[in-house]
């Protein structure tokens, strides 16, 4: 395996590009996965097709010119209406990737989603396969205001029937799609678009990542910190901020928030005593206070003091730049809520 | 169309253009965080519908806002600090671009979402209809708004209920890299409105008077309790869908391309004596003087009080 260096744009790109080679029942649907339909000058000598956007962020760049029109599908801008016939082409053969340009625009798509493909297999009795991959964009700190940063994938997981992973670095970003896409179930993949642009090791070769696995990331003995997605950074600021105090953090990134994986929060939790999840969600019903509300049920005894959460605050998403900031979970939002834990832990090291 | 409204769309048009411009400018200089949305190209459709319209009417409007709002007559200083996401923006700062509205005004707000403005606006005629005001409500949409499943809830619910509501779309031929000869199945949007049982008149919508005119007969028949209309605007964007959008997928063969709606008015109306050149120039510079003053105001306001994130959540 080769070692090299590419964006979480690039290897979610590549994932779907591995994915249309080896498997011809895969395509790609969405407003401007391409961008360019029947633009003449957009069509070159030999019949292939350019791109004029290759997704808004550029993340389908190239697919149209590998896979043709045929299998990289711009649609109008109807939501509803090419969400419904995704779920209808995976009910009958076709392994497609919907692209919701944005999680927020989800009230146009929610139908097909929520009452069709998440139920149809269970309504059948078991004799329905629904193999869609939801690719969506979440997150604030681009300053893309109040419908284009929420975070949603919590609404997702709350549904029967949908699997939701949030990848947290490229590596993770292409062996999570390519099972997202193996997966014959309807799978949410939901990325984080302060992301887009980090770089990290991704090998070439076709690898998946189990779905409904957390991992690991950080192994420590006094504190556990489950985080989703970005949010993993910020985990890993704050073990490295404690570290000097002599607190050892375990680090848990969650990858797939439903179903997500209990096990390992739960020996972790065993281990350390102490929790608290970090979830860029709006702060109620959420995958954070899932994660809450299961650990005290099945880890109580274990328990050394409250779980404590640390999501957005139960507002929309603000424009201006230091409201944004503000409403974003950092680092010192982790350390200023979870003090009354860590206090509690520095005594006990410094008894 | 009488000397003053000319002189008004002319102010209009102008001050939506500057104020475009100023921002393309900005924008580049990376003062303006997030997506931006430019109306230069289209004036003439918000300042020929807006020539008609009073603080009292309602207009729903886009992405695309800017100019609809100006035209609406927000304050353009507040519009400025709104998308430098300043204190004394519009909103508070808490909205920016997409989000730029006044009530107060009857503008219901630019909106993120594509489509998310045909319910808004037939709601906004349902209020008129049912106090037994004397208003209309305007409903401005894209031509790829026009494939949203809304379009076609909203114009059959408009429709059974005679709301007083006219729906404006600005086919500038595009929406973000997908023409509208790919998108849609009929040829144009006008079109489908008889499947609806209410008028569709397609303008040249880089001509204000052919706006101006077509609005004003729907304003008529929404008034007199006849119901919607639809009006479909020819017109072309100047700039590209979004800030940093490269433009692949413009031709040369695009009709509208070199045409602009504010130097064709100026001949037009100055050759209808509705307006002298010394005015025209006199309003270009007070539109320009207008918008420099709206800049200096937006740099000068601070961020907004951080306190404010969690306020204006519920009344
Ligand atoms: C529901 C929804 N879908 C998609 C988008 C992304 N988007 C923003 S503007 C746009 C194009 C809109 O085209 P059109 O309605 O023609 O307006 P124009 O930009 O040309 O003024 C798209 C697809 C969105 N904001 N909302
Ligand atoms: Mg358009």
């Amino acid at each position: 395996m080769t070692e090299r260096k590419v964006t979480f744009m690039t290897a979610i790109n590549e994932a779907m590009a591995q994915s249309m080679r080896k498997d011809e029942s895969v395509i790609l649907i969405g407003t401007d996965v391409a961008g360019g339909a029947e633009v003449d000058h957009l069509v070159q000598d030999d019949g292939r097709y350019d791109d004029a956007f290759g997704g808004v962020f550029g993340l389908s760049k190239g697919l149209v010119t590998e896979f043709g029109r045929r299998r990289v599908i711009d649609t109008p801008i109807a939501e509803h209406g090419y969400f419904s016939a995704a779920v209808g082409a995976a009910a009958t053969g076709l392994r497609p990737i919907a692209e919701l340009m944005f999680n927020d625009f989800v009230g146009f798509a929610l139908d097909p989603i929520l009452n069709q493909g998440a139920k149809m297999r269970y309504m059948f009795g078991g004799k329905a396969k629904i193999p869609l991959t939801v690719r969506t964009v979440h997150g604030a700190g681009a300053g893309a205001a109040a419908q284009h940063s929420q975070t949603l994938y919590g609404l997702f997981g709350a549904i029967p029937g949908v699997k939701v992973v949030v990848p947290s670095n490229p590596y993770d970003a292409k062996g999570l799609m390519l099972a997202a896409i193996e997966d014959d179930n309807l799978v949410v993949f939901s990325e984080d678009k302060m992301l887009y642009g980090i770089k990290g090791d991704v090998p070439e070769d076709y690898y998946t990542i189990e779905i409904g696995k957390a991992n690991v990331v950080r192994e420590g003995s006094d504190l556990t910190i489950v985080a989703i997605g970005k949010m993993v950074q910020v985990a890993q600021e704050v073990a490295e901020r404690l570290n000097p105090d002599g607190v050892e953090v375990e680090v848990i990134d969650l990858r797939t928030i439903a179903p997500w994986d209990q096990e390992t929060v739960i020996e972790s939790v065993k281990k350390t005593g102490r929790l608290i999840v970090i979830d860029e969600s709006n702060p109620h019903n959420n995958t954070a206070t899932d994660i809450a509300s299961v650990v005290a049920d099945k880890a109580f005894d274990y328990l050394d003091g409250p779980i404590k959460t640390v999501c957005a605050p139960n507002t929309p998403v603000p424009f201006a730049a230091n409201l944004e900031k503000a409403y974003i979970p950092d680092a010192n939002k982790v350390l200023h809520v979870a003090d009354e834990i860590i206090e509690d832990l520095k005594k006990s090291h410094t008894m | 169309m009488d000397q003053q409204t000319a002189l008004w769309i002319y102010q209009k048009m102008n001050e939506i253009r500057f104020f475009e411009v100023e921002v393309h400018h900005i924008f580049g200089k990376g003062l303006i965080p997030g997506f931006v949305h430019l109306y230069a190209g289209e004036e003439a459709v918000a300042t020929g519908v807006m020539a008609l319209l009073d603080d009292e009417d309602y207009i729903t409007s886009t992405h695309r806002g800017h100019g609809h709002a100006i035209a609406k007559g927000c304050d353009i200083k507040g519009m400025m600090a709104e998308i430098m996401g300043k204190k004394d923006g519009l909103g508070g700062g808490k909205g920016g671009s997409m989000h730029v509205a006044d009530i107060d005004r009857g503008m219901l707000g630019a909106n993120g979402i594509v489509g998310g403005g045909f319910g808004l606006a037939a709601g906004a005629a349902l209020t008129i209809k049912t106090l037994g005001q004397s208003h209309v409500a305007v409903c401005f949409f894209g031509d790829g708004a026009s494939n949203e499943g809304t379009f076609h809830e909203g114009l059959n619910l408009a429709s059974i209920l005679d709301l007083p509501v006219i729906f404006v779309c600005e086919n500038n031929q595009f929406g973000e890299g997908t023409p509208f000869r790919y998108a849609s199945a009929s040829e144009t949007v006008a079109e489908r409105a008889p499947a609806y049982n209410m008028p569709g008149v397609r303008v040249d919508g880089m001509d204000v008077e052919a706006v101006y005119e077509a609005t004003e007969k729907a304003i008529k028949r929404a008034k007199a309790g006849e119901g919607p209309t639809l009006i479909e605007c020819d017109t072309y964007r100047h700039f590209g869908h979004f800030e940093g959008d490269e433009q692949k997928y413009k031709t040369d063969q695009d009709p509208n391309r070199d045409r602009d709606p504010i130097t064709e008015f100026r001949e037009k109306a100055t050759k209808n004596k509705w307006m002298t050149s010394e005015q025209a120039d006199e309003i270009e510079s007070n539109a320009k003087k207008t918008v420099e003053d709206a800049v200096a105001f937006a740099e000068a306001s601070p961020l907004p009080d951080e306190s404010t994130l969690y306020t204006d959540i519920f009344a």
